[in-house]
């Protein structure tokens, strides 16, 4: 029982970046559980067409914020400038009073610059000047940053990372769906002719029916089971923390909301795992790092149902 | 065969050497010094082996070492048969056993003999620190045991899962305690090599001979009362009566005409008790004048004395009755009587002319004869002490008219010596006198240094009357106590002081413990099992009834344990029980569920198996998935998915 409105939006996303229906599925589960998105990827493989696309099919406003090294939180949050004519100064918002913003190379600015996005993310409202000011609602960030061996960045700490829901990778398109986008027509045109499959309110909506999506106390148990798992065994520095716990239900919650299902099963934990993993645990073994899926499966099949 | 046969690791080693070393340290007391050291040094060979990880030693060494070992037992004990000497071969065998570790049959094998170890301090001491060191030395060994057949588990967890294990083991080792049918005899009966150590009244009085006892704080015998205890100047416990006197030293005659039954007539009320009577080595059992019923096994002497047909080597406990007003040997033989006025031919010249004074004043007339007596002992300002100056060949002269110090054996020594010298029947009675009722649990305990002696004479037509000539001149030795009676700032023993009442409330407390111990332990015997057995509503159990009981009571445990252990099984949702019938089923076509998978994508990989199943497949998966992890289930899919699942037939 799909939504199909849900399914509709789904299919608009997917016929303009290609190939990636997981990444994209993942990522409109992240909005839907009112997170936000980490997306770890090289330059060029879609991060922003998805970001775009996403905030136009659900009809929300989109701004691009282009983290650079001599980036000022001013510079995201906006800035008060005396105005002559009425003699006081006027703030004048920054690029984050918006629904959907695309924190582009995040990991390129300087920590100051990216906690004042970070903190915005938290709070989803922005002091300035002594005056707190509410975001939108709905507000989704999808931060992109490039692999941290790359020259030049400012890696996020894990309590930073912590703040996102979910961290995806997108990864080259496979030879067909590349194919298809070379021969196909411009995305950026495909994308201004897009419109809105649902409204914000619908999806102020769906955000709420997510939160009353039913988790037995057997899926609880699972949640625990696969944490104390995380905890014991030495394979990571750390295990995870209730806060993942949390977001792991909320993703798992999204996920069966767009299956169609009012209850949680076990398989929607392990289709969000890796995403909910991915920047919360750290292996002990550096070598281990790079394969996310690998670690996630073996994760799962270290932890029965109970 | 794989696994007896599997080397024997490091961490297995050390438990081993642990437990080894755990169950050989209690014995080092009783094994010879020689032993003790080689065992040591077996241990510390052991842990160079194990640290150092060298080769074992080779089996020839180890035979030559059997045998020094077996020729050192021998030399020691001439035998190797017998308590002692089993056990120093126990030791000399578990210490070699751990040179030669190599599989894992040897560290079971090893394990048994500590366990066979631990049971061998039970041969020579049976208290509560032996057992609580016992418990722990089994433990340990229980832990070695399971690092045997699997050595990963640290430490901790071993010993807690030998813990939980022999918890478990506990109300069974109860049952077959309390219920499993008893053979007479202590527990513990075996034919003991030494008594030595014992201490007691002994069947010779001489000067000091009691005044040395009174150092002993040690129990001599424990009494509960049915009703309330008497006072305590009744408390006269009967032991050997000595009628025989060489002018020295009193002795017991040996008396052929034992009764088999109470040869008095019961007068007055009678007092009921149970006496807990510590082994002695003699053959005499205490009770309080003058005992109304015998013992089993035991018999009255002619002077009223129960004694056993075998020594006391171990607890006993008998029930006892006196009565205190019965009059006795009214119509006494006159071979007794005779033995009762016999003296030695000289000495104590002095007490035997002022005898002989009496007689020609009051002449037959005992009583009057006892009158002049009890006067003269008054007027003689005798002192009651525990150091008494030693006495020349006339003992009963120098007391009385020398040093005038003595013990009670000095007063009653020379009171019969003095009425026999005017020809009244007289004898002396050692026992104990008095005793202290532990207020914990309400037994009165007789120790050693509540040992009395007093003197016994016959008066026609009243018979036996006992009269207590330490009591003329200290009557609060009789009344209250010794401590009472002795002059301040003589030795005591510890106990018996009045001013260290913390000491004895403590004491008071341990005793009442190791008192608790021997009853319903160590003395635990078909009598007792009988009356429990009795109050459970079984009066004459026979042995089929008896197992019948066992089997249903340790059956009813066994049940209540398992219940216990797969209680978390027996709350497991229905559901969740119907989802494993299911995968069962699937797993016998070969398509087996991992634990880790959840419905819906088990049944899509068990629909790909086989197709022609894949809609009730997928249905059943759904109806479960909903009744698991779904909100509020309908009433009836329970009973559908039951329904779905026994319907299905891969």
């Amino acid at each position: 029982m799909r939504l199909p409105e849900l399914e509709a939006l789904l299919a608009d996303i997917n016929r303009i970046v290609l190939g990636k229906q997981r990444p994209i599925r993942l990522s409109l589960a992240c909005l839907l559980a009112r997170g936000h998105l980490l997306i770890e990827d090289l330059p060029g493989v879609g991060k922003t067409t998805l970001a775009h696309v996403l905030a136009r099919v659900l009809g929300l406003d989109f701004q691009r914020i282009q983290f650079t090294s001599d980036m000022l939180p001013a510079d995201v949050l906006g800035v008060s400038i005396f105005d002559r004519d009425s003699g006081t100064f006027h703030f004048h918002p920054g690029p984050i009073f918006t629904q959907v913003v695309l924190a582009d190379e995040i990991n390129r600015a300087t920590p100051k610059a990216q906690s004042a996005l970070l903190e915005a993310m938290e709070e989803r409202q922005v002091t300035a000047e002594g005056k707190t000011r509410a975001l939108p609602e709905p507000f989704f960030v999808i931060a992109t940053q490039n692999p941290t061996h790359q020259i030049g960045t400012f890696p996020l700490p894990e309590s930073q990372l912590d703040r996102f829901l979910l961290k995806i990778e997108l990864g080259y398109p496979d030879p067909v769906a590349e194919r298809e986008l070379l021969a196909g027509a411009d995305r950026r045109q495909m994308v201004a002719d897009l419109t809105p499959r649902i409204t914000p309110q619908r999806l102020i909506e769906l955000q709420d029916r997510v939160r009353a999506i039913h988790a037995s106390t057997a899926l609880i148990d699972y949640v625990q089971a696969l944490a104390a798992h995380t905890r014991t065994t030495p394979r990571w520095q750390a295990g995870l923390s209730p806060r993942a716990c949390l977001a792991l239900l909320a993703v798992a919650r999204a996920w069966a909301l767009l299956d169609g299902r009012d209850h949680v099963l076990p398989e929607d934990v392990q289709a969000v795992l890796p995403g909910v993993i991915a920047h919360r645990l750290r292996p002990t073994d550096d070598t281990a790092r790079t394969d996310v899926e690998a670690i996630t499966a073996a994760l799962i099949e270290a932890v029965p149902l109970p | 065969m794989a696994r007896a046969s599997r080397p024997v690791s490091r961490r297995q080693a050390w438990w081993l050497l642990a437990t080894a070393l755990a169950a050989s340290l209690p014995l080092v007391p009783q094994v010879p010094p020689w032993l003790s050291l080689a065992t040591a040094t077996a241990f510390i060979w052991r842990a160079a082996l194990t640290w150092r990880q060298w080769h074992l030693p080779p089996r020839w060494l180890l035979v030559l070492l059997v045998i020094a070992g077996t020729a050192g037992v021998v030399l020691q004990y001439r035998t190797i048969f017998g308590r002692t000497p089993g056990i120093a071969m126990l030791v000399v065998f578990l210490a070699l056993k751990l040179l030669e570790l190599r599989a894992a049959r040897d560290a079971v094998a090893t394990a048994l003999l500590c366990y066979f170890l631990v049971l061998g301090q039970f041969l020579f001491t049976q208290t509560i620190p032996t057992a609580i060191l016992a418990g722990l030395t089994v433990l340990i060994t229980t832990a070695a045991l399971l690092a045997a057949s699997d050595d990963r588990p640290p430490p901790q967890q071993q010993l807690r899962r030998a813990a939980l294990m022999l918890a478990q083991a506990l109300p069974f080792m109860l049952l077959l305690f309390l219920l499993f049918p008893r053979v007479q005899g202590p527990l513990w009966g075996i034919p003991q090599d030494r008594f030595s150590a014992v201490s007691g009244l002994s069947d010779t009085l001489s000067p000091g001979s009691i005044a040395q006892l009174s150092q002993s704080d040690a129990v001599a015998f424990r009494v509960r009362f049915k009703g309330e205890v008497p006072p305590q100047s009744q408390l006269y416990w009967r032991g050997p009566v000595m009628s025989s006197f060489d002018g020295r030293s009193w002795r017991v005659t040996q008396t052929s005409g034992a009764y088999a039954e109470i040869p008095y007539a019961g007068v007055g009320a009678s007092v009921d008790y149970e006496v807990t009577l510590e082994p002695h080595g003699k053959f005499w059992l205490f009770a309080l004048e003058l005992p109304a019923t015998l013992p089993p096994n035991s018999a009255l002497t002619s002077d009223y004395q129960p004694i056993a047909r075998q020594a006391v080597r171990n607890r006993l406990r008998y029930a006892q009755r006196a009565w205190p007003e019965a009059v006795a040997g009214v119509n006494e033989t006159p071979r007794m009587l005779r033995d009762a006025l016999t003296l030695p031919t000289d000495g104590n010249p002095r007490m035997r002319a002022i005898g002989a004074a009496w007689r020609t004043q009051h002449g037959d007339d005992g009583a009057a004869i006892l009158a002049a007596a009890e006067d003269f002992f008054a007027r003689q300002l005798l002192i009651y002490t525990l150091n008494p100056p030693l006495l020349g060949p006339d003992t009963v002269d120098e007391f009385l008219f020398d040093t005038k110090r003595g013990f009670c054996e000095h007063f009653a020594a020379a009171f019969v010596f003095a009425l026999r010298a005017a020809g009244v029947p007289a004898r002396v009675v050692a026992g104990y006198q008095g005793g202290e009722v532990n207020p914990v649990d309400g037994y009165l305990v007789v120790r050693q240094y509540d040992a009395h002696a007093w003197a016994e004479i016959w008066i026609a037509g009243r018979g036996w009357i006992r009269i207590d000539p330490t009591a003329i001149s200290a009557p609060r030795r009789v009344s209250s106590n010794l401590a009472a009676a002795i002059p301040a700032g003589e030795g005591l023993p510890f106990l018996a002081r009045a001013d260290l009442a913390w000491l004895r409330e403590l004491r008071h407390r341990l005793d009442a413990v190791t008192n608790g111990w021997n009853q319903w332990v160590l003395g635990y015997n078909p009598q007792r099992q009988r009356d429990l057995l009795a109050t459970l509503g079984m009066s004459e159990p026979d042995w089929r009834s008896m197992t019948a009981v066992l089997s249903v009571l340790c059956g009813g445990v066994m049940l209540g344990l398992t219940a216990w252990i797969l209680r978390k099984r027996l709350r497991i949702d229905p559901a969740l029980a119907a989802w494993r019938r299911f995968t069962a089923r699937l797993a016998r076509r070969g398509i087996v569920w991992r634990t880790w998978e959840g419905p819906l994508a088990f049944a899509e990989r068990a629909a790909r198996h086989i197709p022609t199943h894949a809609e009730r497949i997928g249905e059943i998966a759904a109806l479960y998935a909903r009744l698991r992890y779904g909100p509020a289930p309908q009433a009836d899919d329970l009973a559908q998915l039951k329904t779905r699942i026994a319907a299905f037939k891969p």
